[in-house]
């Protein structure tokens, strides 16, 4: 790939590092990723590759901009209240880097459409605020065999893995099914430190970037936790599950569902 | 000593660090492995990070010369991909 003159710039801090170098720059600008959610983890997950110059991007959002997003949402603003969250994503993420092709898609994503959204992306981003979301997005990229960077965020803590179908463990092999309606609270109920997402995010965009470069070694198998308030992280190993209902060895989950009933915010 | 004739020349005059390393860096990169790249530059500390910068990379530097008042001579092998 031949650089022009301003990219040489922009890239010059990776093409500088021997695990990317120009080749590994190429590999960024040539890659795609998909993510879902323009809220507190779709923002800076997608601030953070578009800076980096990966080539496309697509941002999968139904919600529009809202005040109370702006305290954790950081692609939004007080310009773009009322916009859609992706419409409005695109515009600061193409005010950052020209070099990127955002895909805004303004809709709620289904059994029925998933497959089909994520079939030529390179790897997929989890940012989504609810159980319905989480699974389906967790089953399809295991179905499609697409690597999947999971994050999630309440209160003062935040969570991110890996799922590398075929090789590693996916969601359902931690948690098999999603909880009843009304037993985990959401962010919307329990509130979130609004820098939490930004922390959560930037780890999740740093597993992008690994994944693109194939450098380094991403959390497959392990789920990282992160403590704001006691500033820890850990990791605990998560095996892969024998008996899991998706990617075990007699899986019983074959096609894709729709979690609707008795959840709210569905993304 | 002998001359080592340079299979790609690069003039990276006026540029100042990072982006001299920058562009040597990319140059090489496009070589083949025991190719040698000679690169013309006239920022006096490019001439004393280039070279380090390469080695650490692992690549050979046959040459460091100063060619006049303002203007050096670098000459390097890549030695790995």
């Amino acid at each position: 790939m031949e650089f022009t003159d301003e990219q040489v710039l922009r890239y010059s801090r990776h093409i500088i590092l021997p695990e990317v170098g120009g080749k590994g720059q190429a590999r960024i600008a040539n890659a795609k990723v998909f993510i879902v959610g323009a809220g507190g983890l779709g923002c800076p997950v997608g601030y953070y590759l578009t800076a980096a110059g990966v080539g496309t991007i697509a941002l999968v959002d139904n919600d529009n901009v809202e005040i109370s997003n702006l305290q954790r949402q950081i692609a939004h603003s007080v310009n773009t209240i009322g916009m859609p969250k992706v419409e409005s994503a695109k515009r600061t993420f193409e005010g950052l880097n020209p070099d990127v092709n955002v895909i805004a898609l303004r809709q709620r994503i289904s059994k029925d459409d998933i497959i089909d959204l994520i079939k030529d992306y390179d790897v997929v981003v989890d940012g989504s605020d609810n159980f319905p979301t989480r699974y389906l997005v967790n089953d399809a990229c295991v179905m499609a065999k697409k690597p999947l960077v999971s994050g999630a965020i309440l209160r003062f803590e935040g969570q991110v893995t890996t799922i590398m179908p075929g090789e590693g463990p996916c969601y359902r092999c931690l948690f098999e099914e999603p909880p009843p309606p009304g037993l985990v609270p959401s962010c919307q109920e329990a509130g979130v430190l609004g820098v939490l997402p930004g922390v959560i995010g930037g780890l999740q965009a740093t597993e992008v970037l690994k994944l693109i470069l194939g450098k380094g070694e991403v959390l497959k198998g392990e789920l990282l936790i992160y403590n704001a308030l006691k500033t820890t992280f850990r990791k605990v190993k998560v095996p892969k599950n024998p008996h899991c209902p998706l990617c075990g060895e007699n899986p019983t989950i074959t096609e894709l569902i729709d979690y609707n009933e008795g959840y709210c915010a569905m993304q | 000593m002998e001359e080592i004739t340079p299979d790609k020349k690069i003039n990276i005059k006026g540029l100042v660090c990072p982006y001299t390393f920058v562009k040597a860096k990319l140059a090489i990169e496009s070589m083949d492995v025991g190719q040698v790249l000679e690169i013309l530059l006239d920022y006096e500390e490019a001439s004393r990070s280039i070279p380090k910068s390469m080695e650490d990379h692992g690549q050979k530097v046959l040459k460091v010369e100063k060619i006049n008042d303002t203007d050096w001579i670098l000459q390097i092998r890549k030695d790995r991909d």
